[in-house]
């Protein structure tokens, strides 16, 4: 049976909006995210996809503790992040790494590759001065890249080097749990599948946790376990990740998934696909009732006031649409 | 004839650091109504044969080194700067990557929406305006009579798209440029854009060259595919030649790299090594120093894009000798 490492228990991050000039007002807040409540196990891979602005990225910095959390409970390993102290949250962040979207920024330019690999070794006192060469080079090696090359700077190397040597900086402490936010989104196709191998084939040998946020549903139906589709700061569907991405439940992900174009010009050309018309709502004033309303194709006047929540659409999978049964 | 023919066109940029050969020889040619995709990863020279074409190059410190455009009989690379500016614009159109930094944030979208108007024909303002008006409805923006007067910062990222494909087509161009429109965008959105993009070709009749590095995308709108490596085309097809009967090992690699053509969780196919530095000069095919098949042959003398089946085409002399069954050779070390 295994475990849950990381549980998220109505997790809202909402970021206050203020006017004025000299007197400042607050008028108002983004709900960045909304209510998400969600369980990881240990050792599995969860894709997080949802299009620009629907909040996944702030729910990987929520998670990290990066952002104030405004309501719900971040529970690592049984302890809730939210009320940790300095001290034990530093200790906690040993587990918890991130890997960002621009290996061109989250590198700092006037570090050596050795440099940024042993600083944290050194701050959480892994190792000795004596034996961090040995753990760079282990690590370097770990990634697919040359030891000597560490002495180099960033800007020496190109985008997927780079991104190997961010991976290379999240495992330096033996973490339990990798957030990886959209870590193959700035890379061309070939390095992509480079990294992508990379990442499954480390998690696999270090029984890594990772959460994996794309908005390329066919890079997180690769690489994922499970997969949760957020939709302006809730999670609309959650589940295995072949189910709910070859047979979507909620009207979003059948859209988002009938949105991607398929390399193939015999299907492409033959398929049906769903057109949904406009943009996503601003976060600042969601629609009442189920904020996908305004866009769903199967939208009645229920859904414009009645709030839908996860439930049980099949085996270990949830979707939120009051409509579930009706529409599939 | 052919409504653009390019041929041997060379864009070179001299910097201090060196010659950088972002396009190196690239011949092809788009026949009316047609759309032609243009794929490639970062830095294989698919923007810059796009911008040479639309004379959009810095120079210095580019040069076109060599070659020409010709569209409708007019060299589109030698021409008159009056000849130049009569047809682009007008008869040839280009839409951007970023719509956030393509449009003149100080002008309303009405004024910029109408100068390609007032530049090229003679039209009263009003005209324009009705005109204006008529292609913002064609790109389906909502409410247009009152969003025309907006700016362009009062719009969202895919609306912005709409009005820079507005401001393209408006002069019923024969031929439009489209360089990566829907990278910038969400799925959905770019479903909306793609779908527009689609229905107004056939409706005007035009000519697409659609620059962009998402297979997929291609798949679903372009009639011909060029691939592009290194400042050089690589393979040029049909769309399902493409796809289904690929010669080129680094059009072969392109897609089994793609995680959506392969089963899930097996390990994906990698091109090891990176792509090629375009500041040295590169004597053999330019994909040689990372391809599995590459022999001496390869490394010496550069490929020419010859004619394997009528309408595709390849730069491989091993899949010509019809060598590659055989095999990879070995492959070259992933590193540095």
């Amino acid at each position: 049976m295994t475990e849950n490492i990381l549980e998220l228990r109505d997790v809202k991050t909402h970021f206050p909006i203020h006017t004025g000039f000299l007197v400042k007002k607050h008028t108002g807040s983004v709900r960045a995210v909304d209510g998400v409540t969600l369980s990881v196990r240990r050792g599995e891979v969860l894709g997080l996809v949802g299009e620009s602005g629907c909040g996944k990225s702030t729910l990987a910095r929520t998670i990290l503790q990066l952002v104030p959390t405004t309501g719900g409970m971040v529970v690592l390993n049984g302890r809730n992040l939210g009320e940790a102290s300095r001290a034990e949250m530093q200790a906690c962040r040993r587990d918890l790494q991130m890997i960002f979207q621009d290996p061109y920024a989250s590198l700092n330019p006037r570090m050596t590759v050795h440099a940024a690999l042993a600083e944290p070794l050194l701050v959480h006192g892994i190792c000795s001065r004596a034996e961090v060469q040995g753990q760079v080079d282990e690590l370097m090696r770990l990634v697919g890249l040359a030891p000597r090359l560490a002495r180099k700077y960033p800007h020496e190397f190109s985008g997927g080097q780079r991104q190997r040597i961010a991976i290379a900086r999240a495992l330096a402490l033996r973490p339990k749990v990798i957030v990886a936010d959209e870590p193959v989104s700035a890379l061309d196709v070939s390095i992509q599948a480079q990294i992508l191998n990379l990442l499954s084939q480390l998690c696999r040998e270090m029984n890594l946790t990772l959460i994996f946020i794309a908005h390329d549903l066919s890079v997180v139906r690769h690489i994922s376990d499970r997969v949760a589709v957020m939709y302006l700061g809730k999670i609309v569907e959650l589940g295995p990740a072949l189910d709910v991405i070859d047979h979507p439940r909620h009207p979003y992900t059948k859209a988002l998934v009938s949105a991607i174009p398929v390399p193939n010009p015999d299907i492409e050309r033959t398929r049906q696909r769903i057109v949904l018309a406009g943009d996503p709502p601003s976060p600042i004033n969601p629609p009442s009732g189920c904020a996908f309303h305004p866009r769903c194709p199967y939208a009645v006047d229920r859904c414009r006031s009645e709030t839908p929540h996860l439930v049980a659409a099949g085996p270990a999978r949830e979707a939120s649409c009051i409509r579930l049964s009706e529409i599939s | 004839m052919p409504l653009l023919s390019v041929t041997d066109l060379r864009t070179y940029f001299h910097t201090r650091n060196g010659v950088y050969r972002a396009v190196d020889g690239v011949s092809f040619e788009v026949e009316r109504g047609e759309t032609l995709g243009i794929v490639g990863e970062s830095g294989s020279g698919k923007s810059v044969t796009c911008y040479s074409i639309m004379g959009l190059i810095p120079q210095p410190p580019g040069r076109i080194e060599s070659g020409s455009a010709m569209f409708d009989g007019v060299n589109l690379l030698r021409c008159s700067p009056a000849a130049a500016r009569s047809i682009r614009g007008k008869r040839v159109s280009m839409i951007f990557q970023d719509p956030m930094t393509s449009l003149n944030p100080y002008l309303r979208v009405s004024e910029q929406l109408i100068e390609p108007l007032l530049i090229h024909e003679s039209i009263s303002k009003k005209d324009a305006l009705a005109r204006a008006l008529e292609m913002m409805e064609a790109v389906g923006i909502n409410d247009a009579a009152k969003r025309i007067h907006f700016y362009p910062h009062e719009f969202s990222g895919g609306m912005r798209q709409r009005v820079m494909i507005a401001m393209a087509l408006i002069t019923r161009p024969e031929l439009l440029i489209a360089d990566e429109p829907t990278t910038a965008l969400d799925v959905t959105v770019q479903a909306q854009i793609l779908d527009l993009i689609r229905r107004l070709q056939r409706e005007l009749g035009m000519a697409v060259i659609f620059v962009t590095h998402d297979l997929g995308v291609v798949a679903g709108l372009c009639d011909h595919v060029q691939v592009m490596y290194g400042g050089r085309i690589m393979e040029t097809a049909g769309a399902r030649a493409i796809f289904n009967s690929p010669q080129h090992p680094y059009t072969q690699g392109l897609q089994r790299s793609i995680p959506a053509l392969q089963p899930k969780g097996q390990e994906l196919f990698t091109i090891p090594g990176l792509p090629p530095d375009v500041s040295k000069e590169i004597p053999g095919c330019a994909f040689a120093p990372r391809c599995g098949f590459a022999a001496d042959v390869c490394k010496d003398r550069r490929p020419l894009l010859e004619e394997y089946l009528p309408g595709h085409s390849h730069a491989c002399v091993r899949a010509r000798a019809g060598e590659l069954s055989d095999g990879p050779m070995s492959l070259p070390e992933n590193n540095d």
